[in-house]
């Protein structure tokens, strides 16, 4: 039956050029025993070499674990996790600090070529020493923290960094050199009994990017953190903090990808932000973890809190996101707009395609006078695909003259995927504004077929329309990653159609 | 040269071409006229390869090549090329970079190399001065927010870039001005020459003032029921189509 036989090589082609991404590093590794309790948290606390404190507030946040149960409000369906048949800590056996490419473990060397890590780059991300000073001349590059597995494993450009008093570092290393900022910062925003994922990362935590940005400065380069799961049967629970002080400015990037597996992975991710007065942060995600195969087998479970505070007078915290992969994405990047006029902003594109689902959006918390918030949320369902947008806009009593505007839109690609819409909208001052507007299209079949009259494929024309209608969101990206995130549309919905 | 013979074809299980015999040499400019529901549309997405226009008989071919059997952007590849009646908008799609796509697209197809962005700004430029369009086309969304006569000027512009071999004009003097009509003539006659031929579908003899057809076609109830010379195009205005119907 050649008509079968075809489809079926169809259908492994697609998955198979689907995901570039999910080969898998051959490196040794070394793993804390598998399961949870209270001697995997000392075990992750010792192996970090960390302060007393640190081991407390671990220990406090995996005691109020336990007697939370996970949240099953999201409109997403998964089989019970087993969070004892997992491993918490996996990190590549360290040897002592190579000199040159040739003393790189190559195995390591040839997993940043294949994730396309430029080359001079990927010399730094190996950790030569020497390679992270400035070019001469062009545009100074981006810093790139790599995080692999459970452990941050390269951060380049510190010294540059560290010429504007710029720190940028694993959170590991923070807690070691300046572990007066990760005191009084750590948990301020996502509290360790937040919610049961966050609680659990409290806990198991093992890696992250820290940054400090000092008063009136201006971040000199694009700060990124590359995070990459590698071994079987493991989670990956990294926590992220960033501080930026008075008037200052950052931005910054996270990618991520993992190995194709038929079993579902653990990424549990804490990011908390904090900007004092006239401080802005952008933070910018490009997700691309396995989404798992076209039959709904394997992929990344992608469970994260990010939050962050506008504790200060008109500062800023601007989050965009590109959530193309993982089986399930449940995630709501929020702002606490404390600070007067303070602005939150929340740009966001979420692909599911196959049996990918995905239930994400923000909150914004109007708490001071004049704050803004902007909400822009495009869903794009094809496959079997399930897409959600949940967000909540809260006005206080005390935010006199807050402004919201939200907008949300759904395309949907087929006539199996689902696009739902739940906005809560609770305001509690009467000179606030707020307005939503939400809207839900198809790919027209004549935008299909005008497109294919001009010479492109039927993917291409998927891939131009959805970009068109990404369009909003993807100018808020760093002109860097904008082109990427254009590819991985288009590569994330391949066999959508046709 | 586009050779069609015994073309019937359906939509939605009715059919509506009964049976097509034409032929459009390299080098000239056919007309196409008929009242409406004769299946002049439906001639043109066929011979591009849409959606649910079934072929139930006959063959198409352009310059030897079956173009039935190709997919549509293997056809606009192939130099078949269709200025949409109602040209599609595409929001969000920036005009420049659609073009530049399909131009892509097109020269692969040919086995031709991509222009890059300034090659590509360049050569748009140069063609967009010539159908008289404001440069800010190029930076709008396709098609979106144009008026009609803008419409149909980014469709000729697009025939321009793609520089195909056998262009369909679907009704493009519909909605269009005396001074937009000629502008688009224009583009049309400057694209005339031994390499290029054209099948205009219209209703009215007006546009063929301007492009002067080397055979002028009737299609009535899906077959061509008559040609002629450019003079047909006259006669069918002054008599209407009920004569030809009569004599037929």
């Amino acid at each position: 039956m050649p008509a079968v036989t075809e489809t079926i090589e169809t259908v492994q082609a697609v998955a198979e050029s689907g995901y570039k991404w999910g080969f898998e590093t051959d490196i040794e590794m070394e793993f804390a025993p598998k399961g949870l309790n209270e001697d995997i948290v000392r075990f992750i606390s010792a192996k970090k070499n960390e302060p007393e404190w640190l081991l407390e507030w671990r220990l406090r946040a995996f005691a109020a674990w336990k007697t939370m149960e996970e949240p099953r409000w999201a409109a997403v369906k998964y089989p019970p996790i087993d969070y004892q048949d997992s491993y918490y800590y996996a990190a590549p056996v360290k040897k002592p600090g190579p000199r040159s490419l040739d003393e790189v473990d190559p195995e390591l060397l040839r997993t940043y070529e294949k994730l396309g890590i430029p080359i001079r780059e990927q010399a730094i991300l190996a950790g030569v020493e020497g390679a992270g000073e400035t070019p001469a001349e062009g545009r100074l590059p981006v810093a790139v923290d790599a995080v692999f597995d459970s452990v941050s494993v390269a951060t380049t450009f510190k010294a540059r960094l560290e010429k504007d008093g710029v720190i940028f570092c694993s959170i590991s290393e923070a807690v070691q050199n300046h572990p007066e900022l990760v005191r009084k910062y750590l948990g301020t925003v996502v509290p360790q009994g937040d919610n049961f994922f966050a609680a659990l990362n409290s806990a198991v935590f093992t890696d992250g990017s820290f940054v400090y940005i000092p008063k009136g400065v201006r971040c000199p380069m694009e700060l990124s953190t590359y995070f990459r799961i590698n071994a079987k049967s493991t989670g990956q629970f990294e926590r992220t903090l960033i501080i930026a002080d008075a008037g200052s400015h950052v931005s910054y990037l996270e990618g991520c990808t993992a190995p194709m597996r038929d079993e579902n992975q653990l990424h549990a991710a804490v990011v908390e932000l904090v900007a004092m007065d006239d401080a802005t942060i952008k933070y910018s995600t490009v997700q691309n973890w396995y989404p798992g195969d076209a039959e709904g087998k394997g992929g990344i479970y992608n469970f994260v809190t990010k939050r962050g505070a506008c504790r200060g007078a008109r500062s800023k915290i601007s989050w965009t996101q590109v959530e193309t992969g993982s089986a399930i994405t449940w995630k709501y990047p929020s702002c606490i707009l404390q600070g007067e006029d303070s602005v939150g902003e929340f740009y966001s594109v979420a692909i599911t395609n196959n049996y990918q689902q995905a239930d994400t959006g923000t909150k914004m918390f109007h708490i001071g006078p004049r704050t803004k918030s902007t909400i822009v949320s495009k869903g794009i369902s094809a496959g079997h695909g399930q897409n959600t947008y949940r967000g909540l806009v809260r006005i206080g009593a005390k935010a006199a003259g807050a402004r919201n505007f939200t907008q949300c839109d759904s395309l949907l690609i087929g006539d199996l995927c689902g696009a739902h819409t739940v906005p809560y909208i609770e305001n509690r001052c009467a000179t606030a504004k707020v307005e939503h507007e939400a809207t839900t299209s198809r790919i027209a079949e004549d935008q299909l077929f005008y497109c294919r009259q001009r010479g492109l494929t039927q993917e291409e024309a998927v891939g131009l329309i959805v970009n068109g209608f990404c369009r909003e969101v993807l100018k808020e990206l760093p002109m860097e990653f904008a082109v990427e995130a254009q590819k991985l549309l288009q590569i994330s919905l391949e066999g959508s159609v046709g | 040269m586009l050779h069609i013979e015994g073309l019937t074809a359906e939509v939605d299980g009715k059919p509506i071409l009964q049976g097509i015999d034409l032929q459009v040499p390299t080098g000239e400019v056919h007309a196409i006229m008929g009242p409406n529901g004769s299946g002049k549309s439906t001639l043109s997405y066929v011979l591009a390869g849409r959606d649910g226009y079934e072929v139930t008989g006959g063959i198409a071919t352009l310059d030897g090549r079956d173009i039935l059997a190709m997919e549509p952007e293997e056809r606009a590849a192939a130099g078949v090329f269709l200025a949409f009646q109602y040209p599609v908008e595409l929001p969000g799609v920036g005009n420049a970079m659609f073009l530049r796509t399909a131009l892509n697209a097109v020269r692969r197809g040919r086995g031709e190399s991509d222009l890059d962005a300034m090659q590509f700004l360049k050569l748009a430029r140069e063609r967009m001065k010539a159908l008289s369009m404001p440069e800010d086309m190029l930076k709008r969304g396709v098609n979106v927010g144009f008026s009609g006569g803008e419409k149909k000027r980014n469709e000729i512009l697009q025939m321009a870039l793609l520089q195909p071999a056998f262009a369909i004009l679907d009704e493009t003097d519909s909605g269009l001005d005396i001074d937009a009509l000629k502008i688009v003539a224009d583009g049309v006659n400057a694209m005339r020459g031994p390499g290029f031929s054209a099948l205009v579908i219209t209703h009215y003899q007006r546009l063929l003032d301007y492009i002067v057809p080397d055979r002028v076609h009737v299609l009535m109830g899906g077959r061509i029921v008559k040609s002629g010379g450019p003079e047909l195009a006259q006669e069918l205005e002054a008599q209407g189509y009920g004569a030809v119907q009569a004599a037929a």
